[in-house]
């Protein structure tokens, strides 16, 4: 195998990763969008979601039966976790809310561990085995498929954000909540439809990862520091930035990890993170993010 | 400006209030323990009398650990059982477990706790080397037996200046030793590419390995390591796949094995013997992976796994899933975690019923001297044995093979001991 | 108005009153570690840690209104540098304090510089990465660290002369740097430094336009912050004796975080109370349910939150101010119908003259234009 072949089988390799990372990066930039605040269990929920569905598998129902129960059961999971747990401290400091996504996330976790124990499960691969040989290197389906997927659902966003009257509200809402409400918005039902969005865009990022990572209670806590990583590259707010982010880190750390000995796979996680330091230094919004307008 | 003083003060007194309130009454300290007739007279018996003893053990019941949780629960449905059958030495056990969440800092609060507040006789594993290494000096000084702890750095059996402190499983250099034996004996040639963990226990197989095979030639030709942090190591196998080494050494931690394990499997292109460490090895790790994709995967092991149909017939084995059933209806019995934690409790059992005195000091000389000590969980072949010089119990173990749908042993049990003299610093 | 009058003529009761209480709190903590057991003692030790740890985020978090996902970093590096001063140098506890202290200010004023490009989120993602990269880092650095094995050192051990044991002289060792630097904490947002923090805080471009020099205030902030964190650290390694890179994860950061906002953002006591939660609530946590303390715990900081949006601290204050407000409400009946009650909520709230609303540290005063923690609004061009 020659040098150009193995390059480009690394990079293959990164933007597998990368495509885990921007699947949970879209989530978090969703509810972002939606309420303003950072979910920190976000990557719990989205394991929840993934037991929901093993579980369904496991009881004999087919995959792609369990895929679309698991969605709408997230979606309305998302929607009454807005309900029963952010409703109560809605207009609180943002970083009570914050603290309140931390405690879900000590929750669900703990939850999760004691319903289905710690033990791996596997999970039943939505893609088929093998791949196709480009240029000598060999591309997975699953690889194929969760870039495939995560871009259909950045293209949905992205509609979603620019062209849609629910747009338009939940900009306002996230901005400004009590003008909003003054505007006749119904700002209760805007945040709990971003919180059913996300868990939705969330579980199917679950789903889609739990082949490759292995379904246990703390599966997502290392793709959730990555996936904060490519939104935050990304601009918060952008779903496209979300992805390009997601994409950009997971080659930039296996480049680096397989290529420069000095740093090694143990430092690799600093690589892109000083990328993003630099590029935020230049771009405090980020890539794709847009400009705080102040007024003062 | 005076007002928030008063608060300030008033607040002051109100989390000294709640803090005096948190911590239970219980603030007696009534150290004199009773002294022990005869020979064994001035030694310690705290926690200890003829009808009792209590024990106890911390371990991560949250956190990122707390997969080995469990253990736990194969200790205490050990105890419980032995409890039903007359207790040890007709000393009923009272085994109390308290989590750390696998941080030091923690695990120092906890052990206190037992020691000083529940006044436990031993502390009976501490799990995790950063976690016993936080606490082995506050409990030598205390002098409280640390036995059988949950981890197997090297570190527990080379060091001289905690006798109190002593490992149980065969620590990672030995289980290396192994390794580099079989390729040694089989491979002579091979070039062996390691995936390991960051922390101790990677570090101290991944050393141990090169030193046993050093001089032979058996090379190492890649090495990539992982933080238990990552969420995937299927960088780090890319990696070592270019090195097209003969031999994977795979010294993973059961997740981290499974993904391991699928992206070899994955890989057309590299077909290295696979070989998986005792940690990773459970069944629960091979077969989300797939069965067909781990054939030949070699490992090794020292106790009876539960979910062998080899031992279903085996007495202790069947005895384990029975009491397991009855005093731990929520755990697995196939979970080899629990059978860790059955084979450790039956162990210390015997030391227990070694000791020359009931004291603490009773136990912390009886576990440094045990002399072929045969539990019923632990592989035929493989015994306990310590001595001066040799404060590691088991060092012996078999090698296994993947075949259809479990492991089979093969080869003789593998004596490091004698193959490779004494463990030293 | 009224309610101001009468406070002022309440004014010589209050003071001997806080006068007495302040006698009484001291008394509580210096008599502490003579009458609870060793344990406890250590406990309690753990807690006025946390707090030293705490107190500095919260200069940076509450009066700064920035964020720091990170501070377990210099919480690390703190400890380290105390752990490898005793291992290596053997330089005798006392000698760590200033050099850990000193290392993390600058540390700090390092990171000070970057968090004065960004905000909100951003800051967060970089001081938390710096959380991510350190304990790989330390594993690396093995021949100072001891790498993943971490380091074993000497705890401080009382002198003859105290007659104390050693958790009773830690304790008092602890409780004094804790006194001292609780004090600098006030004191600091007493002095002009303090003052320009807050009004950075409320309302940036207004403070600017006052005069307040942004970019010095804001990396001092964080240096101070970062300062704190390591004393904390110094005095971790005192008192546990052993240091590793993976006690210090990022959940680190995350609990001092949750900590910190629990006890009670801009709040000068609420550093105690949130160590206090943190050091105490995992146990309770454990004694309620052994086969998940996770579920237990993650109940319990969502319930304070739901009880005490702005942190245990300002509950006494939430209280009252709604004991006030109920008797007041009959004459405000313009409130908007269904707008959240909680008065840190509804930041018209602060203006009015309830007595425990004008002057209570723990009521977040800016939650106006750009809450805490709010990310760079976005706003379509």
């Amino acid at each position: 195998m020659n040098a150009v072949t193995d390059f480009l089988r690394q990079v293959v390799e990164g933007l597998g990763s990368g495509a885990v990372y921007a699947s949970l990066a879209l989530a978090l930039v969703l509810i972002h969008r939606f309420t303003g605040i950072v979910n920190l269990a976000q990557g719990e929920l989205a394991m929840l979601s993934t037991y929901v569905a093993w579980q369904l598998v496991a009881s004999g129902m087919p995959f792609w039966l369990a895929l679309p129960v698991t969605l709408v059961v997230s979606f309305a999971g998302g929607m009454l976790v807005e309900r029963i747990v952010i409703r109560p401290v809605q207009g609180a400091p943002e970083l009570t809310v914050v603290i309140v996504t931390v405690g879900l996330f000590i929750f669900v976790n703990a939850m999760a561990g004691l319903i289905w124990s710690f033990t791996v499960k596997d999970f039943p691969q939505p893609f088929p085995d093998g791949g196709i040989e480009m240029a000598g290197v060999r591309v997975d389906w699953s690889t194929l498929g969760i870039i495939g997927v995560v871009a259909v659902v950045m293209g949905l966003l992205y509609l979603l954000f620019q062209h849609t009257s629910v747009g338009l509200v939940m900009r306002a809402v996230a901005c400004n909540p009590s003008s909003a409400r003054l505007s006749g918005i119904r700002v209760g039902r805007v945040l709990m439809l971003g919180w059913g969005l996300a868990a939705t865009v969330g579980a199917l990022s679950g789903v889609l990862v739990a082949p490759v990572l292995f379904l246990e209670p703390n599966m997502m806590g290392g793709v959730l520091i990555y996936a904060f990583a490519a939104a935050t590259l990304g601009g918060f707010d952008s779903p496209v930035g979300a992805v390009v982010g997601g994409l950009f880190v997971g080659v930039a750390e296996t480049l680096t990890g397989a290529y420069v000995d000095v740093i090694g796979a143990d430092l690799k996680v600093g690589v892109p993170l000083v990328i993003i330091l630099a590029v935020l230094l230049v771009r405090p919004q980020g890539l794709f993010g847009r400009a705080a307008v102040e007024r003062a | 400006m005076r007002k928030t003083t008063a608060l300030r003060a008033a607040a002051a007194a109100t989390a000294a209030l709640l803090t005096a309130t948190a911590c239970s009454s219980q603030r007696g300290q009534n150290d004199q323990s009773t002294a022990a007739g005869g020979a064994c007279k001035g030694q310690q018996t705290t926690g200890i009398t003829d009808k009792t003893i209590k024990l106890g053990g911390v371990y991560p019941l949250s956190g990122p650990a707390s997969a080995y949780g469990t253990i736990s629960k194969g200790v205490a449905a050990y105890f419980k059982y032995v409890n039903a059958q007359g207790g040890i030495d007709g000393r009923k056990v009272e085994f109390v477990v308290r989590d750390d969440g696998y941080q030091p800092p923690k695990a120092v609060e906890e052990t206190r706790r037992l020691v000083e507040q529940e006044k436990v006789f031993a502390v009976f594993q501490t799990l995790g080397t950063p976690s016993t290494a936080a606490v082995w000096d506050y409990l030598g000084r205390q002098k409280v037996p640390q036995p059988f702890v949950a981890t197997g750095a090297s570190v527990w059996g080379t060091d001289d200046r905690h006798p109190w402190t002593i490992g149980w499983q065969p620590n990672y250099v030995a289980e290396a030793r192994v390794y580099a034996k079989y390729l040694k004996d089989e491979r002579p040639k091979a070039k062996v590419a390691v995936l390991y963990q960051n922390d101790d226990f990677g570090k101290d197989l991944l050393g141990g390995f090169k030193k046993a095979v050093a001089g032979s030639g058996v090379k190492v030709v890649a090495e990539e390591s992982y933080e238990v942090t990552d969420p995937s190591v299927s960088a780090q196998m890319a990696s070592l796949s270019r090195s097209k080494a003969d031999v994977l050494l795979d010294v993973t931690t059961p997740k981290f094995g499974s993904q391991a394990l699928a992206a070899d499997a994955k890989d057309t292109e590299w077909n290295p013997l696979h070989i998986l460490n005792n940690v990773a090895s459970s069944a629960a790790v091979l077969q989300p992976v797939g069965f067909k994709n781990v054939q030949g995967v070699v490992s090794a092991t020292y106790f009876k796994d539960p979910a062998d149909p080899q031992w279903a017939d085996d007495p202790e084995v069947k005895t384990y899933r029975d009491a397991l059933h009855r005093y731990a209806p929520d755990a697995d019995p196939a979970n080899q975690f629990n059978a860790y934690g059955w084979a450790v409790a039956s162990s210390l059992h015997k030391a227990l019923d070694a000791m020359k005195c009931p004291t603490r000091e009773g136990l912390r000389d009886a576990v440094r001297n045990l002399k072929d000590v045969k539990v019923g969980m632990l592989l035929p072949g493989v015994t306990m044995s310590t001595g001066p010089g040799d404060a590691f119990p088991l060092e012996t173990m078999q090698l296994m093979r993947f075949k259809g749908e479990r492991w089979q042993l093969f080869g003789k049990p593998v004596d490091t001991r004698e193959e490779f003299g004494p463990l030293t610093k | 108005m009224s309610t101001i009058t009468a406070a002022l003529g309440s004014d010589r009761a209050r003071r001997l009153r806080a006068a007495l209480t302040g006698l009484l709190a001291a008394a509580a903590a210096v008599g502490a570690p003579f009458y609870f057991a060793p344990f406890q003692v250590f406990q309690l030790t753990m807690v006025l840690l946390y707090a030293v740890a705490l107190a500095g985020l919260n200069l940076l978090v509450g009066f700064g209104g920035q964020i720091s996902l990170g501070h377990g970093a210099f919480f690390a590096a703190g400890a380290y540098t105390a752990a490898v001063m005793l291992d290596r140098y053997d330089t005798g506890h006392l000698a760590t304090l200033p050099v850990a202290a000193a290392g993390c200010f600058v540390l700090g004023l390092g990171f000070g510089v970057p968090a004065l490009r960004l905000r909100g989120l951003y800051l967060a993602l970089v001081t938390l990465s710096f959380a991510v990269f350190l304990p790989p880092l330390l594993k690396r650095l093995q021949s100072v660290t001891g790498g993943s094995m971490g380091l074993t050192v000497d705890k401080l051990e009382p002198p003859a002369w105290s007659g104390l044991a050693e958790d009773q002289w830690m304790y008092f060792a602890v409780l004094a740097v804790t006194a001292v630097v609780l004090l600098l904490a006030r004191n600091l947002l007493r002095s002009r430094v303090g003052r320009a923090l807050l009004a950075v805080r409320d309302n940036e471009s207004a403070a600017e336009v006052m005069g307040v020099r942004l970019s010095l205030h804001k990396t001092l902030a964080f240096a101070w912050s970062a300062m704190f964190a390591g004393v904390a650290g110094c005095l971790y390694t005192w008192v546990i004796g052993f240091v590793s890179p993976d006690s210090f994860s990022f959940v680190l950061s995350i609990t001092l975080l949750a900590g910190l906002v629990v006890g009670g953002l801009a709040s000068l006591y609420g550093p105690l109370l949130g160590a206090a939660f943190v050091m105490y609530v995992p146990s309770v946590s454990q004694d309620v349910s052994e086969a998940a303390p996770g579920v237990v715990f993650g109940l319990l900081i969502i319930a304070v939150m739901f009880a005490a949006p702005t942190g245990l601290a300002g509950l006494p204050g939430r209280v009252r101010g709604a004991l006030a407000r109920r008797a007041t409400r009959a004459a405000t009946l313009d409130r908007t119908p269904g707008a959240p009650s909680a008065p840190g909520a509804n930041p018209k709230s602060l203006a009015e003259p309830g007595p425990a609303a004008v002057l209570t540290p723990a009521e977040p005063a800016a939650v106006d234009a750009d809450p805490v923690g709010a990310p760079p609004r976005t706003e379509k061009e």
